[in-house]
């Protein structure tokens, strides 16, 4: 090895050749490992894709889980219902803070319920509903079919006659697409009366004036696309979750690994579709 | 322990080791619950064994990403006996009665169980299949957002459909009870030590009166005590609900205790396979470093 070394940097004292050999291998061996990395991700894809397939399927067979499902609902709600509480209502109360003076400049504060509704049901309240359940419930349910997956739960669970797809994955997917959109609509109302709390910090809005001013701003074609998309934040969070942990590696180090890439992939996938329904909203409205 | 073989109302053939398959019964004995077993095969409810070997393995051989685990094992479990396999750590023993229960699937090779062939059973026939095996994990696998007694009514509300609360209730209590831990029933799994947790595990393996029994290192990682207590429960699960057993192990107290036959795996084949005596009196270098 090293004297391969040595007469290659003595003959390159005397001519510079391109040294085409050791390129085209390199380059090869480039391309071996992009090809690996392509096929491991393409074949991720793929198992994936499979994995929602059989969520679906399984989604409509006749025996539904539904204790586990209410379980399930249960579980989300206790989780995430102290952090969106809380940032609901300061999504609202900064947002009026904030945009207050530049409204003032204008001689438009009569116009801040409206706007401040407008932007938490449209956009605001989805998002960082979304983003929170991501993290928390995306996480929790990686670890959770994770952990279950390493410690052989789901193998015991297919020996004594039950489905785990069925049992845990269909459960748990459900249950985040029923519940997500109402998280949503709790974090939209606090966001509401976050922002009145805010109105109320400079001069003295009445509650019902308020809400009526924010509501008469807010119409069907505000609110009903960004239900929708809640269900699709939903639905993804809970297959990507349940995705993650339930194809984890052996060894308890996967736990993590779930749990983590369960939250990143859940947060990539709620922005894209919200980039998607952005789209879509604006082509039909 | 005593009062294992009380309620089966059997002789037991001595507190070491019961002679495995032949034991006499006489007349009818009602076993805790509805089964009654009559005679002295291993009959639950009223399905009968036909076959002299419960479970034959032919040729098999598993493999994961050019990682060749078993190659051409064969092997057969007689009915009512315990084999145990041996074999050191990573000789791919899991992955063999794996292949068994079809978690996972060979990629050569035939299993039959009942003279069933495995690998191609239909859902309806895997899940009936599945019901005669009781499985009990390396790990234990509790399911550990679940009370014991949860864990313990799961299988059974599953595979025997249609018990009544009392059932279930006096079911729960019967198996907790012959594992000793009558007292664990609203605790969670991770409440329990190590020890108590294969046995909860192995409480509700046998809760759904299994014909055979497959043990993934029963008595790993517990002290010699325990472990000798799991053991002895191996031996009294044969003997009351009269299943055939595979028992995985590197544990040599636990071969000494439980072993009707023994089979050793090595490289992913059989290398000896032969009685305990055989066994112990081997001058070859593998099998001596096991029996010490
Ligand atoms: N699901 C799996 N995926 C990939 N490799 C596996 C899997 N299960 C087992 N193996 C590999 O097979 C070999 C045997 O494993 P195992 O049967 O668990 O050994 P043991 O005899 O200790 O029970 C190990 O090298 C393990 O890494
Ligand atoms: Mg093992």
């Amino acid at each position: 090895m090293n004297k391969v070394k040595k007469n290659n940097t003595v003959f390159k004292k005397f001519v510079i050749l391109p040294d085409v050999k050791h390129k085209v291998i390199k380059l090869s061996e480039n391309t071996i490992e992009k090809t690996q990395i392509a096929t491991l991700f393409f074949s991720e894809i793929g198992e994936f894709f499979l994995f929602m397939f059989h969520t679906f399927k399984e989604t409509f067979s006749r025996s539904f889980e539904f204790k586990e499902f209410l379980h399930q609902c249960y579980q989300i709600g206790n989780r995430t219902l102290p952090l969106i509480s809380v940032t609901g209502l300061v999504i609202g109360l900064v947002l009026t803070i904030q945009s207050r003076p530049v409204l003032a400049d204008f001689g438009a504060v009569s116009l801040l319920p409206g706007m401040v509704a407008v932007s938490i049901i449209r956009e605001m309240g989805p998002v960082v509903t979304g983003l929170i359940c991501a993290g928390r419930i995306g996480s929790g349910m990686g670890a959770e079919l994770g952990s279950m997956k390493v410690t052989e739960q789901i193998d015991a669970m297919e020996v004594s006659s039950t489905n785990p797809m069925r049992f845990l994955v269909v459960t748990r997917v459900l249950a985040a697409t029923l519940m997500i959109p109402i998280l949503v609509l709790y974090a939209d109302a606090l966001g509401i009366m976050g922002s009145w709390a805010g109105a109320n910090i400079k001069g003295d809005v009445p509650f019902v004036l308020f809400f009526s001013q924010a509501f008469s701003a807010v119409s069907f074609a505000d609110f009903l696309p960004a239900v929708v998309k809640t269900f699709f934040f939903g639905a993804a969070i809970g297959v990507i979750g349940c995705y993650k942990g339930y194809t984890a590696g052996r060894g308890t180090e996967s736990v993590g690994k779930a749990a983590t890439s369960a939250v990143v992939l859940a947060s990539l996938f709620v922005i894209i579709i919200d980039l998607i329904a952005v789209q879509i909203t604006d082509m039909l409205f | 322990m005593e009062n294992l073989t009380h309620i089966a109302g059997m002789e037991s053939a001595g507190p070491n080791k019961p002679v495995a398959g032949n034991n006499p019964v006489a007349g009818n004995v009602i076993v805790a619950g509805n089964v009654i077993v009559t005679g002295n095969k291993p009959v639950a409810g009223n399905k009968t064994v036909k076959t002299e070997h419960v479970i034959e393995i032919d040729n098999l051989e598993k493999g994961f990403n050019n990682n060749l685990v078993l190659k051409n094992l064969s092997l057969k479990l007689y009915n009512g006996e315990n084999l145990v396999v041996l074999g050191k750590s990573g000789s791919g023993k899991s992955v063999l009665i794996k292949c068994i229960i079809r978690l996972l699937l060979p990629d050569q090779g035939t299993i039959r169980v009942f003279g069933q062939n495995v690998n191609e059973l239909t859902t309806k026939g895997l899940a009936e299949m599945r019901e005669k095996i009781g499985f009990l994990f390396q790990s234990g696998a509790l399911y550990d957002s679940m009370t014991v007694r949860e864990n313990l009514e799961f299988p059974l509300k599953r595979i025997k459909k249609g018990l009544t609360r009392k059932e279930i209730d006096e079911k729960v209590a019967e198996v907790l009870d012959n594992v000793g831990l009558g007292e664990t029933l609203n605790k969670m799994p991770s409440e329990l030590s190590g020890g108590m947790r294969k046995r909860v595990s192995l409480a509700r393996t046998i809760i759904v009166d299994p014909m055979i029994m497959l043990y993934d290192e029963p008595t790993t990682g517990l002290d010699p005590v325990t472990s000798d207590e799991i053991s002895s429960l191996i031996n009294d699960v044969q003997t009351k609900y009269k299943t055939s057993s595979i028992i995985i192990t590197h544990d040599i107290e636990c071969v000494r205790a439980t072993a009707d036959r023994i089979i050793m795996v090595q490289d992913g084949e059989v290398y000896k396979e032969g009685s305990i005596e055989e066994f112990n009196s081997s001058t070859d270098a593998i099998i001596r470093s096991f029996f010490k």
